[in-house]
């Protein structure tokens, strides 16, 4: 969620029991002023916390002028003091995968692994029992980069692609209608397009191609990953699961999610103008944030998938 | 002109219909006259009325029918036999009408009859013949000669279909009077029956003649005065309103406005109905409930204040820690409680949690009844239970002509009664407040021991069915219910020292169990220091009663009850199960008010997280305790007040991906044994072997004597 309007989208994504106390509030209106100051960022979002067994980590990202550029991302342990994360490498989410658990809130925590390393010398094969250690700082990147890539959503219209190329908020967007709403395709996916290259000129036709350069959620495999939510209040909100155990003939099992609401992203009605960053950072604003269960996810998301 | 002529043929047909009319509107045709009149319109109406017109055409064989004097008529008279068929013709109502006018006449006056009805037939001929001339003629109106004049009389109905026709739903009442103004016209033709071609009077003529005028279409605005008058009249009477002759003015003036106006279209946008307005009426009932009370509010009010728990209180504790729902949303679960509590007669009630679905998401209340109050509902489930036991056992009957099934259910282990172990409190959801409260149904052991074997998402629909393995019995309602007991055993932690065991009761059971399960609050706490109960777990004790890995809180001896069963039946059997089944150890779990520190941890993780809820001001801030083992379940405590909250999926934590148990192997309760088991086809060598065995208990009897047929039958059993 925006930062300059992280009061507004903490209240829509409250419905989850996640938010932050009021100190935890106040700090955050603060330092995320002058991490956009110090960083020259054009927008800061908050993008949401990460429980962990001794200290929490608060996250922020900050998006330059176009905003499906690559994202800094910051996190904080006192929420006023903000330290940079590099961006995930395939090799980093490779290494980290294998970790389970909690995140401990200590970033310079290393969590150990064994590795049985087969080596050849000649016919014999021989085996090591390799320990890497991998740093929690090193998970915590390759964890947001999952939620992000999985679970960042931003409703149809609030971002617009010029013709130029950079994708701009749309500042006439005023929301979803209700049976906009209700509908996943209305939804995209805040990220590189994957998908969209794939679909046929056919499919592609009916793309307006300012506003359809996402990702819609509506072709997301396995279906059923993300549920829309309508509530009371007037926000729409999302729920993203990960589902493993696709591979259980006849057994419906549910496994670990991560929980995507985005206040913002869903929000109808109440137009705001940020709302769509509330969107990109809602998913992972702090109702997503419940830490564990969503790392364990990731970390045996991608096996599963492949089988 | 052709079009003209036909349709005049069509006016003409219907003549004899609208001769009718008085009668028909007395026998109720009144959609019947409207039908059939507006063809003559479409004269001047133009197509829009053309699917209409369609009808007319089989109308004329019955008016030909309804004339018993066909011979007379000539061409067309062919169809006597309609006159029966045309009581099932129900989309010619004139026709009909002309058939009840019919049988009168020619009851009545046998000799006016002829003529009378032969009139239509004339028309026919009349048209046949001289349609066109008088088609124009009547089109440009006043008619001169009595036919003339007859056929603008006819076609004097025509307009006053018009106004049936624009004004559709015009009262019969009007129509009656329309129709005496027009019986006139008919009386004055019936009373000269077919004489009417002969010698119309005077004042026939007068009349017609002044109607044609009256009808006579305004080249301005299309209206004519006729329809106007009956337009306006139909208009007071319906509306009747006071002095109408003075403000008959605005009244022709708003008849005339009328035209102008858009007809109402069949075809309307729906509004849209969002589902929030929905709720909001429902919650709108939530916020006028205070008001409702009245005189008896200070009664209710002292048992409702008792059980209403303080939700906003907890809620702003919550928030400091950094969890629970908006202030908005808790308000409304605020006043839902309210409803709660002042609709059932609750003892004790509190704000469980809220467990999020994929769908719609559970508010939980966790309530006491008063005593007594809830037993009717505990006798009810009772039965139920007994038919299903009824009906299992008839399954088995029945099954015993099929393969013996030798394997035997294990004793189900019966849920514990109410307001005790699991059950010990009634748990009341519902979707959003505003929505109404469900009870859940209490828990059985089964249903706990399957929920710790099973990851389910809820969906918000308490009926869902749970389709999983092991096979969970019940619905989503059950495994909520099985889960808020998971969750409140684990969870549900108090400061050391602010409950202490009952003394009485706890002795008693003591000397039962060896377990105390019951306690009170312990009116002597004076409070822990907020740091402590951040600083060491030892400080915070669970209230609520462990469940054992049987399912119930308090451990129940499967065996012990089968023998007191068979006891009664057979002491074999008793020794025999007794044997089968080792001794059960009795499982126990860590008693009442055991300190978390105790508790296990999930794999190196500590199964709890103490937060100082705010370290910037450390002096004012609470002590917050978070589950790792149940994400989602928080407890706080500012020393001397606790409470607990659970806001999560209602799923248990585990570092490692749930995967549901293996499949058993299949048919595990039959006994393979030799009649079963497919035994391996012999060797050749085994054969010759076998063979060799045969002959040699075959050859000693019947040494050598009969070699040859040894010889036979060996050939004969090789090609066996």
């Amino acid at each position: 969620m925006d930062a300059e309007s992280l009061l507004l989208s903490l209240e829509l994504a409250s419905g989850s029991g996640q938010g932050l106390s009021p100190d935890r509030r106040a700090s955050l209106l603060t330092s995320l002023m002058l991490v956009k100051r110090d960083y020259r960022f054009d927008r800061v979002l908050f993008w949401g916390r990460i429980l962990g067994l001794v200290g929490d980590y608060y996250i922020a990202q900050g998006l330059s002028e176009d905003q499906l550029a690559p994202r800094k991302t910051l996190y904080s342990l006192n929420c006023m003091e903000w330290s940079l994360l590099p961006p995930a490498t395939e090799e980093m989410v490779a290494q980290t995968s294998v970790v389970k658990g909690r995140f401990m809130g200590d970033p310079s925590h290393e969590y150990e692994h064994t590795e049985v390393q087969k080596t050849n010398e000649g016919e014999k094969v021989f085996e090591e029992d390799v320990v890497v250690q991998i740093k929690e700082e090193t998970r915590l990147v390759s964890v947001i980069d999952q939620i992000d890539k999985a679970v960042a959503v931003i409703p149809r219209g609030a971002l617009f692609k010029t013709p130029f190329g950079p994708v701009h908020v749309n500042r006439t967007f005023e929301g979803l209608s209700l049976s906009e709403a209700k509908k996943l395709s209305s939804y995209f996916h805040f990220r590189e397009p994957v998908q969209l290259k794939n679909k046929t000129l056919l499919e592609k036709a009916d793309l307006d191609p300012s506003l359809d350069f996402l990702d819609s959620l509506e072709h997301d495999i396995p279906k059923g990953l993300i549920h829309l939510q309508a509530e009371a209040s007037g926000a729409v909100e999302e729920k993203a699961k990960w589902q493993r155990g696709q591979t259980a003939p006849g057994l419906q099992d549910t496994g670990d999610y991560s929980s995507n609401r985005g206040p913002g992203a869903c929000r109808w009605r109440e137009a705001t103008l940020w709302w769509c960053c509330a969107a990109c950072s809602g998913q992972a604003s702090p109702s997503s944030m419940l830490p564990a269960p969503r790392t364990v996810a990731i970390s045996t998301w991608e096996p599963a998938r492949r089988t | 002109m052709e079009d003209l002529t036909s349709s005049k043929q069509e006016k003409a047909n219907q003549d004899p219909g609208e001769a009718e009319r008085p009668w028909e509107e007395v026998a109720a045709f009144s959609q019947g006259p409207e039908s059939g009149l507006s063809e003559p319109l479409e004269l001047e109406q133009g197509p829009d009325t053309g699917p209409k017109r369609r009808g007319s055409p089989p109308q004329s064989p019955e008016s030909r029918a309804s004339t018993p004097l066909d011979d007379l008529a000539g061409p067309g008279t062919s169809s006597p036999p309609s006159l029966p068929q045309e009581g099932s013709y129900t989309p010619s109502p004139p026709a009909l009408a002309r058939q009840d006018l019919a049988a009168p006449w020619q009851s009545d006056k046998t000799t006016s009859v002829n003529p009378e009805a032969g009139t239509p037939q004339d028309h026919h001929l009349e048209q046949s013949d001289k349609g066109e001339p008088t088609a124009s003629q009547t089109c440009q109106s006043e008619g001169i000669t009595f036919r003339q004049s007859q056929q603008t009389k006819h076609h004097l109905y025509g307009p006053e279909d018009v106004n049936h026709n624009n004004s559709k739903q015009k009262e019969l009442r009007f129509n009656v009077f329309q129709e005496e103004d027009s019986n006139s016209n008919h009386d004055l033709d019936r009373a000269e029956p077919g004489a009417s071609e002969v010698a119309p009077s005077m004042l026939e003529i007068a009349i017609q003649s002044a109607k044609a005028y009256l009808l006579k279409t305004s080249s301005k605005s299309g209206l004519n005065l006729y329809d106007h008058l009956s337009d306006m009249l139909t208009k007071v009477l319906d509306e009747r309103p006071e002095d109408a002759v003075d403000i008959i003015e605005s009244i022709s003036q708003d008849v005339k406005m009328e035209h102008f106006r858009k007809k109402l279209d069949t075809l309307q946008n729906e509004n849209e109905m969002l589902p929030t307005y929905e709720i909001a009426e429902k919650q709108r009932a939530l916020f006028l409930q205070g008001n409702l009370e009245g005189a008896d509010q200070e009664l209710e009010d002292e048992i409702a204040e008792n059980a209403l728990p303080n939700v906003m209180e907890s809620a702003f504790y919550f928030e400091q820690a950094g969890v629970g729902l908006g202030t908005d949303e808790t308000y409304r679960i605020f006043l839902a409680l309210k409803q709660l509590t002042d609709t059932h007669p609750i003892q004790r009630c509190r704000f469980w949690g809220k467990i999020l679905g994929l769908e719609m998401n559970y508010i939980v209340a966790e309530v006491e009844f008063r005593e007594g109050e809830d037993e009717e509902n505990v006798e009810e489930e009772e039965v139920t239970e007994e038919r299903d036991d009824a009906d299992s056992e008839a399954d088995e009957d029945d099954e015993d002509e099929l393969p013996r099934n030798f394997y035997k259910t294990p004793q189900a282990i019966p849920k514990e009664e109410n307001r005790t172990g699991a059950n010990k409190y009634v748990y009341f959801v519902c979707n959003e407040p505003g929505r109404p409260w469900v009870k859940l149904p209490s828990v059985t052991p089964g249903q706990i021991v399957t929920a710790r074997k099973i990851k389910k998402f809820f969906t918000g629909r308490l009926d869902t069915p749970i389709i999983s393995y092991p096979p969970f019995p019940g619905n989503e309602s059950n495994y909520l219910r099985a889960q808020i007991a998971r969750i409140s055993a684990g969870t549900h932690v108090s400061p050391l020292g602010f409950y202490q065991f009952g003394e009485e009761e706890g002795e008693e059971e003591e000397e039962v169990e060896g377990r105390r399960d019951s306690f009170e609050e312990n009116p002597d706490f004076e409070g822990i220091q907020v740091i402590d109960l951040v600083e060491s777990l030892s400080n915070w004790v669970h209230h609520v009663q462990h469940i054992l890995s049987q399912g119930r809180c308090n451990w129940f001896n499967p065996i012990q009850k089968s023998e007191e069963e068979e006891e009664e039946e057979d002491e074999e059997k008793e020794e025999e199960k007794g044997e089968e089944t080792d001794y059960i150890e009795q499982e126990v779990g860590p008693p009442l008010l055991t300190p978390i520190s105790e508790d296990l941890e999930i794999q190196n993780i500590p199964p709890w997280t103490t937060r100082l809820s705010s370290n910037l001001i450390p002096q004012y801030a609470i002590a917050v305790l978070r589950s790792n083992l149940w994400p989602g379940a928080y407890a706080f405590s500012n020393g001397k007040k606790f409470e607990n909250f659970y806001i999560g999926w209602g799923h248990k934590y585990s570092p490692d991906n749930y995967t549901p148990p293996a499949l058993p192997p299949v048919c595990q309760e039959y006994p393979s044994g030799s009649e079963i088991t497919e035994m391996d086809d012999p060797t050749v060598e085994e054969e010759q072997a076998f063979r060799a065995a045969q002959e040699a208990v075959v050859f000693p009897t019947e040494e050598n004597e009969e070699t040859e047929d040894d010889e036979e039958e060996e050939d004969d059993y090789d090609q066996e």
